[in-house]
């Protein structure tokens, strides 16, 4: 290699040689170049939490403490109508991108709209099923067990309601700016984050709920 | 010296837990605070009266820069440095005098503290500092970009850092900080044991702390993978590079574990939730195991970029290319993966039995292979060379001699038998004292004396510089062999009083050693001075004062603000040197305006609101955590609906600075 390099820069001129190891036309880079490949680096270590959580919900598990387990606790018509609405909030975010994709402005905030109808109607019966566990005593303070599960479920819950904040955000932010390229980015890392948070949940929702129930 | 219980039950709702006991009662720290707070206001006196305040707000605070933002991290390791070992050799006096019902001098509760804040300071203020400082100013130079890919967002890990260390700093003179140890182990750091606010501004300074780690990890490797100059394929990165992409991939797959970790510590804390109680269900070795799962990566992430620094070093003053540059690459990507089998033989006593012990037993000698492999590499890279003896290669053969030790050592404890013995004495802390001083602190002196003159345009005083070598190296010896004997004779770490009179020698002797150390930080503070003081002397006109092989080399010391005005195009491993081998002159016309990120002063607000947080939280004052929350969200929003983040440096300008350079280089003779 070493040698094959100096053999053929060995007849070049000065200029030439300049042209060989500086870049002497260079134009300037498109921002966020980066930006894909970094959010989707966060997004694994934010993906490490989860897996942080979902192994203290393995060891915890079973821990009850004398308490109420999981089936006691778990209504699976619920947690089935929840998943179903984080999964249509996922597509309908789908339709927010093909929207992008294609320019339409109100339609992407409209899609938007729609997703955080859904990503709220998660959260509220989310809210609904903490509020009955608690009601009853299955308090997080109880058991490990139950530690675990509203960390794991909460912690989830968290992550969707940030996700509210930025969809609203981006709503106003499309809506001032319109869909210029730092816009699509961002929904493109939103609608990253996004969808992570769906492949969670069905995690949560196999490994706490199902496999809670058998 | 017996400390009489307070009571710290006291609570209000516009202070929270925050009252008149909060403040120094004992002597000591009462002393250190009057020295501090006259210091302060000394400082924040001279700064207002030489009016720098504006200077350092728009050149340094507010700066994107990332040399700026690399030498503000050491900056930072170097100020907490002195702390971390202000602890130190207190804990060395009191060790050493502590005999025959002398009690000595600090009581159990401070004494535990000292021992705790050494820990914290030393891993997550100082070495983590020092290592990202680094990095940041030295990985965009050798792939030949002009800054890193979010510089934002660099900034803003730089004041997340600094955050955390304000609330160390703060727990010495408002409250206490944690007296767990520098891991903070329930059940001990649980509330019942430890009620008041030390082990929550523990947590809270290694959140905040954390924050700025992860996003700079994140930020170095997408530089990394997505900003080499054009021609750097990976197998042509400097090795400096390569194990700095190698430790951000461990930061980015680790810390996300310690901010789970300290997340569950805090629920249990605040909320009593249940993750490491001892009943209701939890499980304190679960949290021994996942802070380890962090810790160890940790220590790579430490080391790693300190081996890239020996490598360039020893390349550089053998005055040929790495010995062996594939295999080191290699060597460090199997350190990479194998840091993370290996946690377990930090706790070999838990009782997981003999098969799981054998697995980390055997992985954790297994690593032991590929760091061998980079010894004999760089002793390869030395064999017949003509090695030129300047203080960064002193530092890597003090490196090199020591860091054996402390591995073999190291190799000694993924015993499980010989750790069931050794396991929590003073031989643990002589080996891996052995491993961060002689490895991460050598390597960071390595750095500093070799990367100083690419910094500031001058190199640093040889004299002072070898006065604090020979300080040093004999000092950690001198300060670390009774270590290890007393671990074997059975002397627990974390001991503030001893009953066997025979044993005090040893910590005698040891106490002397930290003296040589104090010695050699002294002399190294005096090379700092003394070499600002005469720099015109020390000048370096040419911008490689060592003959480098890479490309920070290939640009002026100081580099200008874009770091090259064309980027360079590569064609071999060391880019540099094979540019100099080939007779390539700088071109000197034909510049184009250049493309830069803005300064921007939201990371320091962001920062000083999440210390704010930090600090509510930790005295329960919870109005003021609700609303510097609310001000981090909206303040984060607010910054997101500024698009203008760049502007262009004008040709002129870019053409004023070059010319300026070509008559330096012309007046060098270059």
């Amino acid at each position: 290699m070493t040698a094959t390099t100096i053999n053929s820069v060995h007849d070049l001129s000065q200029p030439q040689l300049q042209a060989t190891f500086y870049d002497l036309n260079e134009h300037d880079h498109p921002e966020g170049g980066s930006t894909m490949l970094g959010f989707w680096i966060y997004l694994m270590s934010d993906c490490l939490i989860f897996a942080m959580l979902f192994a203290a919900y393995g060891v915890l598990g079973g821990s009850f403490a004398a308490g109420p387990g999981p089936k006691d606790l778990f209504e699976l018509p619920l947690v089935a109508l929840n998943t179903a609405m984080l999964l249509f909030s996922s597509i309908t975010y789908g339709f927010a991108m093909l929207a992008m994709e294609k320019g339409g402005k109100g339609a992407v905030q409209l899609w938007l709209l729609v997703t955080a109808v859904f990503g709220i109607a998660f959260l509220s019966i989310e809210m609904y099923e903490f509020y009955h566990l608690i009601h009853e005593g299955a308090t997080p303070m109880r058991s490990g067990f139950l530690t675990a599960f509203f960390s794991l479920v909460g912690t989830h819950g968290l992550h969707v309601t940030f996700g509210l904040v930025w969809l609203f955000t981006l709503v106003v932010q499309v809506g001032t700016k319109g869909l210029i390229p730092a816009n699509k980015r961002r929904l493109m890392c939103l609608s990253l984050f996004w969808h992570f948070l769906d492949v969670v949940w069905i995690g949560v929702f196999t490994f706490v709920y199902l496999m809670g129930m058998l | 010296m017996a400390i009489e219980a307070v009571d710290h039950s006291h609570w209000s709702p516009l202070l929270g837990r925050l009252w008149l006991d909060a403040l120094p009662q004992e002597p000591i720290v009462l002393a250190t605070f009057v020295v501090v707070a006259l210091g302060g206001v000394a400082l924040v006196a001279a700064l207002t009266y030489f009016k720098l305040w504006g200077y350092l707000w728009k050149e340094w605070f507010t700066s994107v820069d990332h040399k700026k933002i690399g030498i503000m991290y050491m900056v930072l390791g170097l100020i907490m440095f002195l702390r971390g070992f202000a602890d130190a050799i207190m804990m060395r006096i009191q060790q050493s005098i502590a005999f025959n019902g002398n009690e000595g001098y600090l009581n159990a509760h401070h004494y535990d503290q000292i021992f705790t804040a050494h820990g914290v300071i030393m891993i997550f203020f100082v070495a983590m500092p020092f290592v990202t400082g680094l990095m940041n100013y030295i990985v965009p130079l050798q792939i030949g970009a002009r800054d890193v890919s979010f510089p934002f967002l660099n900034n803003f890990s730089f004041w997340m850092t600094t955050a955390g260390a304000v609330l160390v700093m703060m727990s010495l003179f408002i409250g206490e900080f944690a007296q767990t140890g520098w891991l903070a182990y329930p059940p001990l750091s649980n509330l019942a044991y430890s009620p008041w606010v030390g082990v929550d501004y523990y947590i809270w300074a290694l959140q905040i702390a954390g924050v700025g780690t992860l996003l700079s990890g994140v930020n170095l490797i997408c530089t990394i993978v997505k900003m080499r100059a054009p021609g750097m394929t990976m197998m042509r990165m400097p090795i400096f590079t390569w194990t700095s992409l190698c430790t951000n991939i461990l930061i980015v797959a680790a810390f996300p574990v310690l901010t789970a970790v300290m997340t569950m510590l805090s629920v249990d804390r605040y909320l009593g939730f249940n993750f490491f109680s001892n009943d209701f269900g939890g499980s304190p070795m679960m949290y021994v195991n996942l802070i380890w799962i962090w810790g160890h990566p940790e220590v790579y992430i430490l080391i790693l970029p300190l081996f890239g620094v020996f490598s360039e070093v020893t390349a550089t003053f053998c005055g040929k290319r790495l010995f062996g540059y594939s295999s080191m690459v290699y060597a460090t990507l199997v350190i990479t993966i194998l840091s993370y089998l290996v946690w377990l033989h930090h706790f070999f006593t838990m009782g997981s039995g003999a098969s799981v012990n054998s697995f980390f037993g055997i992985t954790t000698m297994v690593i032991s292979i590929p760091t061998g492999a980079k010894l004999f590499n760089w002793l390869f890279t030395m064999y017949r060379a003509r090695i030129r003896y300047e203080l960064p290669m002193m530092w890597t053969v003090a490196f090199m001699l020591t860091f054996t030790i402390g591995g073999m050592t190291g190799v000694m404890l993924a015993i499980p038998p010989a750790d069931f013995v050794l396991h929590n004495s003073l031989f643990l802390i002589a080996h891996f004292h052995n491993v961060i001083i002689g490895g991460v602190l050598f390597g960071i002196f390595a750095a500093i004396n070799y990367w100083w003159p690419k910094a500031f345009g001058f190199k640093l005083n040889q004299f002072w510089g070898k006065v604090s070598f020979w300080l040093w190296v004999p000092g950690f010896w001198v300060a670390f062999t009774p270590l290890y004997i007393l671990g074997f004779m059975g002397v627990t770490r974390r001991m503030r009083v001893f009953d066997d009179p025979s044993i005090q020698i040893y910590f005698v002797i040891a106490a002397f050693g930290a003296v040589m150390i104090a010695g050699g930080i002294g002399a190294m503070l005096v090379q700092f001075a003394v070499s600002i003081w005469k720099r015109e002397e020390l000048k370096d006109e040419s911008g490689d004062p060592w003959q480098g092989r890479t490309l920070e080399w290939a640009t002026s010391s100081p580099p200008p603000e874009y770091n090259f005005a064309f980027t360079p195009i590569v064609h071999d491993i060391d880019a540099w040197d094979d540019m100099k081998r080939c007779g390539v002159e700088r071109p000197v016309t034909g510049f184009r305006p250049i493309h830069m990120p803005k300064s921007t002063g939201t990371g320091l607000i962001l920062a000083g609101l999440s210390t704010a947080l930090g600090f509510a939280m930790i005295w329960y004052i919870w109005w003021l955590a609700a609303a510097s929350f609310v001000g981090i969200i909206g303040y984060a929003i607010f910054h997101t609906f500024n698009y203008k983040r760049d502007y262009h440096i004008p040709v002129e300008t870019v053409e004023a600075t070059e010319a300026a350079r070509t008559r330096q280089l012309a007046a060098a003779g270059a």
